[in-house]
C-alpha cells in the first residue's frame, strides 16, 4: 500500500536521518536495560539458595492460573478488573509496541503473522485494547489521586506517600496508548484526504477517535504529528521500560519469574539453609536472616516484585489491630533497603544489620503466621518464611522477647510452654465416664491408633474438654486408641515458627521416638497446628489426621450417626482455623460435619475460608505479649461472628477456642454468642443408641 | 572492667511444683527440673552489657554439685567469657555464711574489679551479697536496678525505694552488688547456643585449691541451721476458694463485690 506520509524512518529530524535516530533511541534503550537488570540481579546472585526449579507442570498451571489469568485480582473487584484490563491490554499492545520500535529502522517490517487477515484482526484489537488500557488508566488515576483508597496509605513511620510514583507510571501507560493511536491516526487522516485506501482502524478506538478529529488537517501538519508521535512513543516506550525497576511497576517484569518459582508448599517452613540437614546444622556459622543477603534470592525477586497494593496490609490480622506490623512495608522496606545497598549507578554500599534499621523487632515479633498475606497477594509474595528466618536470627542474637522467654525454658525443660510436670499430661483423662478408657501407649500396650493432644488441649481446663471429646467420639466408634502420655512433647509447631529450630528438633525427635516405640500405625489430633507439624515438619511418623477427617470419614461410613440439633441455638456459623483453611486447605469438611446434624442451620461470616481472619494465634502466640495493640484479634472476630446474626460460633482448633471465648467475653457478648469445638458439638450429639454406652453421652461435654 | 559474678542453680518454680518432704527438713527433690537462679541470670546480663560497653571480662562462679555446671554453660552461651565451679563434698551443709566464705576465696583468687549476685536465690534468705563484700572489706550496694559506669573508679548506682522513687548512690571500686530483677532485658539462650559452648573446659576447684579447711566451710562451720519447712496454717479470715478456675474467679468477684472492693 502507498503510503500517504513519509514513514518516520525516511525524515530527517535536525538533519539526522529519522532510522538512525530511531536506531540510537532502541540501542541505548536496550543497552540502558540490560544494564539496570544486570545490576538488579547482583543482590540476588549474592542470596543464599532456594531450590525452586522442581516441579515445572504445577509452575507453569500457577503462570497460566495467577499470571495470565490473573486469579487473585478481582478479590478486590475494582481494582482488579482496572488491573486486568491493563494487564491484557499490554499483553497485546507489546506486539503492537516492539513492531513499532523496528518499523523506525525497517519500514516494511510486518510482526510475524501478522500479514493479511491475522494483521487486520490484531489491529483492531489493538485499537480497542490501547482504548481501554487508557481509560483504565484514567480511571485508576483518578482513583489514586482523587479518592485515595485507605490500603494506598503510608503511615508517617514508613515514609511519604507513594501516590506520584503511581499516577507518573498511569501518565506514562496513557501516553503510550495516545502515542500509538496518534502515529496511526495521522497516517489514516493523511490517505483519507488524500483519497487512498485507508488501513482499517476500529470504530469509536482512540485511534478511530483521532483520526476524525484530524480529518480537516493539513497533510504536512499530519506529516510533524506522525513523526512526532512516533518519535514520542519511542522515547517513552524506552524511558518506561528502564524506568520499571525503579520501584513498584518492577512487577511488570519480575512478575512471571515471581510466580512461576513461588512456594508450592503450604504450611511448610523453609529449612534454616537449603541444602544444609538437620545434622550438619552445628556447622553453620549463623541461623536465619540477619544481613539482606542472609535471604533467599527468591525472597528478593518477592520484595523486587511487590506492587505496594496493601492487600497484605489490608488482610492482616495484626495489622488490624494496631500491632506494628504492616506485612506491605516489609516488602517495601526490604525493596528500598535493596535499592539502596545495590545502586544500578555507584559502588555497592557494605552490609549491615537490618533489625533495627530495616525492621523493627517488634513487627517481625507480631505475625501468627496465619498466612493473610500470602493468600491476598496477587504475585504470590511470601512472608511467612520471611518472618521465620528473621526470628532464627533474634534467636541466636539473644534478642528474644521476655513473654516468650519463660514458655520458651518450659518447653525446653517439661516439653510445654505451661512449665507443667510431664505427668500432668494425662490429667485431662480423670474426669471421663469410667467406660472410656484412655490406655497409655507405650513398648507394653500398643494400641493402633494415637491420640495427640497437644500441649494447650492437655494442660487448659477449659480446652481439656476438647481431648475428652475427642476420647468420647474415638471410644464411639470403638477406636483401638491411647496417647502418649507423659512421654508426649509439645508438638513444636509455633517453637519452629518462632525461630528455635534447634528446640523444635528436640521435641520433635521425642515424639518421633515416643511414636515409634507405641507401635501406632496412626495419630489423630484434634489441634491444627498440631496436625500441620504432624504432616508437614515431622518425617517417619504414622500418617496423621485431624479430628475432623477422621469424623467426616466415619459419618460417610456410617459409623458415627448424630442425632438432631440439641443445643439451644438458632443459626451457627463456623471460624475457619489457620492451620485448617489456608494452610491445609480443609474448608469443607468442618463444614460438611456441621451440615450432618440434622436441624442445624448455618450461615458464614464476610471473612471466611481462605480469607478467615485470625483468632490472635496459637502456640507461643498465647504467651507472646505485644506492646502496641489496640485491641485483641479475638475481640475483632467477635464482632465479625455477632454480625452474622449466629448464637453459636464452631471452630476445631483449642486457641481459636481460648481467643474467640476471650474476645467474646470480654466483647460484652457472652450470653449472646457461644464457642464451641467440633469435636465438642460432635460429642454431643453421637447417637448412643445405636452403641452400647448409653451414659456415656450424657456425661460428656459438660461443662460448656 | 574484670567482673565476677556469683550464680546458683535453683529449681524454677514457674517449671515446678514444689512440695515440702514428709520429714519437713526440705522439698521434693524428685522430678524437680534446675535452671539458673533468676536474679542471678539479670546479674549476668548486666555484666555482659557492661563489658560490651567498656570492655574487660566477665567469669561466673557458682558454688554447687557437679550439675551446677549446666547453668554455667547457659551463662557462658549468654556471653560469659569464662566458667568457674566450685565443688567439693566439704561444702555440703554450708550455711549462707560458709557460702560468702567460699566465694570470697574465689574473688581473692582472681583480679575483680566487680563482683555481683543476684539479690536473693531460692532460699531467700539474700545474704550472700553483703557477707561477701564485708568479708572482702569492699563496699556494697544491694538490690541495685541501674548501674552506670563513672570513669574507672566509680559506679553509679540506683535502687527502687518506698513508693517507686528512685535512689541514686556513689560507690568505688572494687565493690560487690546484688541485683535486683528487671535491671535489664536479660537476652535468650538457646539449644544451639549452649552446644557452642559444650566444649569449653569449665575448671573445677575444691576446698584445697582455694586453701580453705574444714573447719570454715560445711555443715560444721554453719551456725544457721534449717529446722523445718511448713506450709502456713490457715489463719483466721483466710480462705481458700475451691472449684475450676472458672468457678473461683466467680467466687472472687462475689466476694470482692460484698466487701466493695469492685463495683
Amino acid at each position: 500500500m502507498e503510503h500517504a506520509l513519509i514513514p518516520p524512518a525516511e525524515i530527517a529530524i535536525l538533519g539526522i536521518p529519522g532510522m538512525v535516530l530511531a536506531l540510537l533511541i532502541s540501542v541505548v534503550g536496550i543497552a540502558a536495560f540490560g544494564y539496570i537488570i544486570a545490576r538488579r540481579l547482583i543482590p540476588l546472585a549474592k542470596g543464599a539458595s532456594d531450590p525452586r526449579f522442581d516441579r515445572f507442570p504445577t509452575r507453569i498451571k500457577n503462570v497460566l492460573l495467577y499470571w495470565l489469568a490473573q486469579y487473585k485480582q478481582p478479590r478486590y473487584r475494582l481494582a482488579g478488573i482496572l488491573h486486568i484490563v491493563i494487564f491484557i491490554g499490554f499483553l497485546i499492545l507489546a506486539i503492537r509496541s516492539i513492531s513499532l520500535v523496528i518499523i523506525g529502522i525497517y519500514p516494511e517490517f510486518v510482526f510475524p503473522g501478522l500479514d493479511g487477515t491475522a494483521g487486520t484482526i490484531y489491529g483492531v484489537l489493538k485499537d480497542y485494547a490501547a482504548t481501554a488500557v487508557l481509560i483504565a488508566c484514567v480511571i485508576a488515576g483518578v482513583r489514586r489521586g482523587f479518592f485515595k483508597p485507605d490500603r494506598y496509605k503510608v503511615p508517617a513511620k514508613y515514609g511519604k506517600e507513594h501516590t506520584w510514583e503511581a499516577i507518573f507510571v498511569l501518565g506514562l501507560i496513557g501516553g503510550l496508548m495516545v502515542f500509538e493511536s496518534l502515529f496511526e491516526a495521522t497516517a489514516v487522516a493523511a490517505q483519507v484526504q488524500q483519497g487512498a485506501g485507508a488501513e482499517l482502524i476500529a470504530p469509536l478506538s482512540l485511534g478511530w477517535l483521532f483520526s476524525v478529529v484530524l480529518g480537516q488537517v493539513p497533510v504536512p501538519a499530519l506529516q510533524s504529528m506522525h513523526a512526532a508521535s512516533y518519535f514520542l512513543h519511542d522515547i517513552v516506550f524506552f524511558f518506561f521500560l528502564c524506568y520499571l525497576p525503579f520501584g513498584k511497576h518492577f512487577h511488570v517484569i519480575s512478575s512471571i519469574f515471581n510466580v512461576i518459582f513461588s512456594k508450592l508448599d503450604r504450611g511448610r517452613i523453609k529449612p534454616v539453609q537449603w541444602g544444609v540437614s538437620d545434622e550438619e546444622l552445628d556447622n553453620l556459622d549463623a541461623f536465619g536472616v540477619r544481613y539482606l543477603e542472609d535471604f533467599t534470592w527468591k525472597h528478593m525477586l518477592d520484595f523486587y516484585t511487590c506492587v505496594d497494593c496493601g492487600r497484605c496490609s489490608d488482610n492482616c490480622p495484626a495489622n488490624a489491630v494496631g500491632r506494628p506490623l504492616s506485612p506491605r512495608f516489609i516488602s517495601i522496606k526490604a525493596r528500598d533497603e535493596m535499592f539502596d545497598r545495590f545502586p544500578v549507578l555507584g559502588e555497592i554500599k557494605p552490609r549491615e544489620p537490618l533489625m533495627g534499621r530495616v525492621f523493627e523487632e517488634d513487627a517481625i515479633w507480631s505475625c501468627t503466621t496465619c498466612g493473610a498475606c500470602e493468600e491476598e497477594c496477587p504475585v504470590m509474595n511470601e512472608y511467612i518464611d520471611k518472618m521465620v528466618d528473621l526470628r532464627r536470627a533474634m534467636v541466636e542474637e539473644g534478642q528474644v522477647p521476655q513473654s516468650l522467654q519463660k514458655p520458651l525454658g518450659a518447653l525446653e525443660k517439661r516439653g510445654n510452654p505451661y512449665g507443667k510436670t510431664e505427668k500432668k499430661r494425662l490429667e485431662w483423662t480423670q474426669s471421663l465416664p469410667e467406660e472410656i478408657q484412655v490406655r497409655v501407649a507405650g513398648s507394653k500396650d500398643q494400641p493402633a491408633t494415637l491420640y495427640f493432644p497437644d500441649s494447650a488441649t492437655s494442660f487448659d481446663e477449659r480446652l481439656q474438654d476438647i481431648a475428652r471429646s475427642s476420647a468420647t467420639i474415638l471410644h464411639y466408634c470403638g477406636e483401638d486408641f491411647g496417647i502418649l502420655g507423659k512421654a508426649e512433647r509439645d508438638s513444636g509447631h509455633e517453637v519452629r515458627r518462632f525461630g528455635e529450630e534447634m528446640l523444635f528438633q528436640t521435641l520433635r525427635d521425642a515424639n518421633t521416638q515416643a511414636m515409634d516405640k507405641s507401635g501406632a500405625q496412626r495419630v489423630v489430633t484434634s489441634d491444627p497446628h498440631a496436625y500441620n507439624a504432624l504432616t508437614k515438619d515431622y518425617e517417619n511418623i504414622p500418617p496423621a489426621q485431624h479430628m475432623s477427617q477422621y469424623i467426616l470419614e466415619k459419618i460417610q461410613s456410617g459409623a458415627i450417626k448424630l442425632r438432631p440439633m440439641q443445643e439451644e441455638a438458632s443459626v451457627v456459623t463456623y471460624h475457619d482455623p489457620c492451620y485448617m483453611g489456608r494452610h491445609n486447605l480443609l474448608y469443607d469438611t468442618p463444614r460438611r460435619i456441621l451440615d450432618a446434624i440434622p436441624g442445624l442451620t448455618r450461615v458464614e461470616m464476610e471473612r471466611s475460608r481462605d480469607s478467615s481472619f485470625c483468632c490472635g494465634g496459637g502456640g507461643l502466640m498465647l504467651f507472646y505479649e505485644p506492646p502496641e495493640e489496640e485491641e485483641r484479634m479475638g475481640q475483632k472476630r467477635a464482632r465479625m461472628i455477632a454480625e452474622t446474626g449466629a448464637d453459636l460460633v464452631v471452630s476445631c482448633c483449642p486457641f481459636c477456642l481460648t481467643n474467640l471465648e476471650d474476645g467474646i467475653k470480654t466483647s460484652g457478648m457472652e450470653g449472646k454468642v457461644r464457642i464451641m469445638d467440633l469435636t465438642e458439638l460432635v460429642a454431643r450429639h453421637l447417637d448412643w443408641d445405636q452403641t452400647e454406652s448409653p451414659e456415656a453421652a450424657e456425661s460428656t461435654g459438660s461443662s460448656t | 572492667m574484670n567482673i565476677l559474678v556469683c550464680v546458683k542453680r535453683v529449681p524454677d518454680p514457674a517449671e515446678n511444683e514444689i512440695e515440702i518432704s514428709s520429714d519437713g527438713s526440705d522439698i521434693e527433690r524428685e522430678d524437680l527440673v534446675y535452671s539458673v537462679n533468676e536474679w542471678d541470670n539479670y546479674a549476668v546480663e548486666e555484666a555482659i552489657q557492661i563489658r560490651e560497653q567498656h570492655g574487660g571480662s566477665v567469669t561466673v562462679v557458682s558454688v554447687g554439685e557437679e550439675e551446677s555446671e549446666e547453668v554455667l554453660r547457659r551463662e557462658m552461651a549468654m556471653g560469659a567469657d569464662q566458667g568457674i565451679l566450685v565443688s567439693d563434698d566439704a561444702f555440703e551443709g554450708s550455711d549462707g555464711r560458709g557460702i560468702a566464705t567460699i566465694l570470697k576465696a574465689v574473688a581473692e583468687s582472681g583480679d575483680y574489679d566487680l563482683i555481683l549476685t543476684g539479690a536473693q536465690s531460692d532460699e531467700g534468705a539474700a545474704q550472700i551479697g553483703g557477707m561477701l563484700a564485708a568479708m572482702l572489706d569492699q563496699p556494697y550496694a544491694s538490690l541495685v536496678n541501674e548501674i552506670q559506669v563513672q570513669g574507672g573508679t566509680k559506679l553509679q548506682v540506683g535502687r527502687e525505694i518506698e513508693g517507686g522513687n528512685q535512689e541514686v548512690s556513689e560507690i568505688e571500686l572494687p565493690c560487690v552488688l546484688s541485683i535486683q530483677s528487671g535491671i535489664n532485658e536479660p537476652r535468650y539462650v538457646g539449644i544451639r547456643g549452649i552446644r557452642k559452648v559444650s566444649g569449653v573446659e569449665i575448671p573445677e576447684k575444691e576446698a584445697s585449691d582455694l586453701g580453705l579447711s574444714e573447719d570454715q566451710v560445711g555443715q560444721k562451720a554453719a551456725r544457721v541451721k534449717r529446722v523445718d519447712y511448713f506450709h502456713p496454717e490457715m489463719g483466721e479470715g483466710a480462705e481458700i476458694l475451691e472449684g475450676s478456675t472458672e468457678e473461683v474467679a466467680e467466687k472472687l468477684v462475689e466476694l470482692l463485690k460484698s466487701k466493695g472492693g469492685m463495683k
